[in-house]
């Protein structure tokens, strides 16, 4: 506050011990996310006798290399990318098209509509009635099985139909109403254009959870070339499965398999963590936002 | 944009009359809103409510082959299996426990990283530690545990070498039932800290500063301020979390539970959503209408609990906040 004025010594105290507590966290969650890098670029052996402890030892790209030619990863990759930005413009088009409707103060019938919604995030059928759901519409084993059972989370639209009713100023509606505006249209040039942070945010929200998710392809898809990443990276991280064929070895490197296992894990890990990374310093205040809106009402 | 409106053109709110030639002309006058609205409920109806429909199989000895409706009624025996099955205290034991172990660890730290961030003036090193520690949120469940896996293992891991240093012997953490419960909730509570403070650090945000101010004038000290002050003016939200949090008791993290299991851990890990999963999906036997009637006894305690809880929250929120 007055940064001029000199702090009594109990402040001076406290500054310190508050520094140290909040080192403390920091440093426990930064430490095993720079043990993996370091480990993933460390070399085999160093990495499997648990000489590396914080920084790399030695220099070995061995675990990088075993990834790339992991070609199952690819696979994953690729799936992954396009259950992520297929499945969330489609969530993000239904999102809101039950949030706007549902931001209208004058919509006769918006209770109980949004009761129908609401009363899903309280009960559901269940896992197995949701399974044989899909099995009977024939979704079974197709790439829609990711994306339509989970076209919306109610939690987002809850969050974005927050944002339009605080942030669209009610005169707009008036005003576009008199210019003989209709809904479809206000919505389209007048609502979705002023709500670029929401956008932002609901995208967000819903592409991580895509990027992430592996428990419906688990029990919907039985085709490894529908396999999103996290399959694939469940058999190798999980199961402890390796393909060894995959893998072009010689005999001296099958020797190392042990050891490379271990540099493909850690590959493995920093490299699916990739688009996350790449993105998370751009986004976390959006995240940060959208948590905000929905934590408003929630 | 006209800066008036048109004297003429009609206004649109006060042609209401009776609530149903209300509705009629709510439809005519909106039905660009009903139509958008249509796609959304088509998919609660089929995939939210679908499924509750379906449920009825708890109550029937169902045969993919016959359908529902044709499938025997036999009313609550699937239920009373559940019951009666040998496993089934242990099972309410694993998912209450995990639940409560959890609930009850995490509670402080979210709390403490919120308070201790609020007093850090070194803007920088404040925004670093939330950079990093709300980071491990996005991390896939799968690559957490992957990580828990080697991070524990016990020839190479580096907790065991760690310990090692200290002469202690290696422990075998995912290999041991008594270990699993800590591995799940600490794991949880490291990657989760960052992202759940983030609500305490806006409570702490709308605390009146006038208070602060009146604190500084009396000569409290930081600590004082701390005590008096900001605790006080997080606890009313920390209560309602923990109680909104107890009506998600037996909804604790399946997706990470079933990746953390393995046949040496299972007499503790064993909880109900994954006992669901094995017993529907896995086995090999026809049992999805026993499956079922378990995960609906699940979701009815889970409907009653957060009715329940939500309406404690309710009244207390209607105390101590407004």
């Amino acid at each position: 506050m007055n940064a001029k004025v000199r702090e009594p010594m109990g402040d001076r105290w406290f500054n310190a011990i508050n520094l140290l507590v909040l080192g403390l966290f920091f440093l426990t969650v930064l430490y095993p996310l720079i043990f993996i890098i370091s480990s993933s670029i460390s070399d085999a052996d160093a990495v499997v006798s648990g000489r590396v402890w914080l920084w790399p030892v030695g220099f070995s790209l061995e675990g990088y290399k075993a990834v790339f030619e992991y070609h199952k990863v690819w696979v994953g990759f690729a799936n992954s990318l396009f259950y992520a930005s297929v499945g969330t413009l489609f969530n993000v088009a239904v999102t809101i098209l039950a949030a706007y409707p549902l931001s209208r103060k004058g919509l006769s019938g918006r209770n109980l509509i949004m009761f129908l919604f609401v009363f899903t995030m309280l009960f559901n059928g269940g896992l197995i009635p949701t399974y044989l759901l899909v099995k009977d519409i024939g979704l079974l084993n197709t790439r829609w099985a990711l994306i339509i059972p989970e076209a919306m989370s109610v939690f987002n639209m809850i969050v974005m139909r927050t944002y339009f009713q605080t942030s669209i100023p009610h005169e707009l509606l008036e005003a576009s109403q008199i210019d003989g505006c209709n809904d479809f249209r206000f919505l389209w040039k007048i609502v979705l254009p002023l709500s670029a942070p929401i956008l932002a945010v609901i995208t967000l929200f819903y592409a991580v959870e895509h990027w992430n998710e592996y428990f419906n392809a688990l029990i919907y898809l039985n085709d490894e070339r529908k396999y999103p990443l996290q399959l694939f990276l469940r058999q190798v991280l999980i199961q402890n499965s390796v393909d060894t064929t995959m893998l072009d070895l010689d005999i001296k490197q099958a020797k190392e398999m042990e050891g490379l296992k271990y540099l493909l894990k850690y590959g493995l890990i920093v490299v699916s963590s990739i688009p996350l990374i790449v993105a998370y310093p751009f986004v976390q205040k959006h995240f940060v936002k959208g948590l905000m809106i929905g934590s408003l009402k929630g | 944009m006209p800066s008036e409106p048109l004297p003429l053109s009609p206004v649109p709110h006060t042609t209401r009359r009776t609530p149903l030639s209300g509705f009629g002309k709510s439809l005519r006058k909106h039905w660009q809103l009903y139509a958008m609205l249509a796609i959304p409920l088509l998919y609660v109806f089929i995939f939210k409510y679908g499924p509750m429909y379906g449920a009825q199989i708890a109550f029937r000895e169902y045969v993919p082959a016959k359908g529902i409706w044709d499938s025997r009624w036999v009313g609550l025996d699937n239920i009373h299996r559940f019951f009666t099955n040998y496993d089934f205290w242990r099972i309410m034991r694993n998912t209450l426990g995990l639940s409560l172990y959890y609930l009850v660890a995490q509670f402080p730290f979210p709390i403490l990283l919120a308070l201790s961030l609020n007093y850090v003036k070194w803007n920088r090193f404040r925004k670093t530690v939330q950079l990093v520690t709300y980071a491990p949120h996005f991390i896939s469940v799968v690559v957490i545990v992957g990580m828990i896996l080697q991070f524990l293992d016990p020839r190479t891991g580096i907790v065991n070498i760690v310990l090692g240093i200290f002469g202690a012997d290696p422990v075998d953490f995912m290999g041991n039932p008594a270990h699993f419960k800590s591995v799940y909730v600490w794991s949880q509570i490291w990657q989760n800290v960052g992202f759940q403070c983030i609500i305490f650090l806006a409570a702490l945000s709308s605390i009146d500063p006038s208070l602060h101010e009146a604190a500084v004038v009396d000569g409290a000290s930081k600590l004082q301020r701390m005590r008096h002050i900001d605790l006080p003016g997080l606890m009313p939200l920390a209560v309602i979390l923990l109680i909104l949090h107890t009506g998600q008791m037996m909804d604790i993290g399946f997706q990470k539970v079933l990746l953390m299991q393995n046949p040496v851990n299972l007499i503790t890990s064993e909880t109900i959503d994954t006992y669901v999963y094995k017993i529907g999906l896995l086995s090999q036997a026809l049992n999805y209408s026993y499956a079922t009637a378990i995960g609906l006894f699940k979701n009815i305690i889970n409907l009653i609990l957060i009715l329940f809880v939500n309406s404690i929250a309710k009244k207390l929120r209607q105390e101590s906040l407004w």
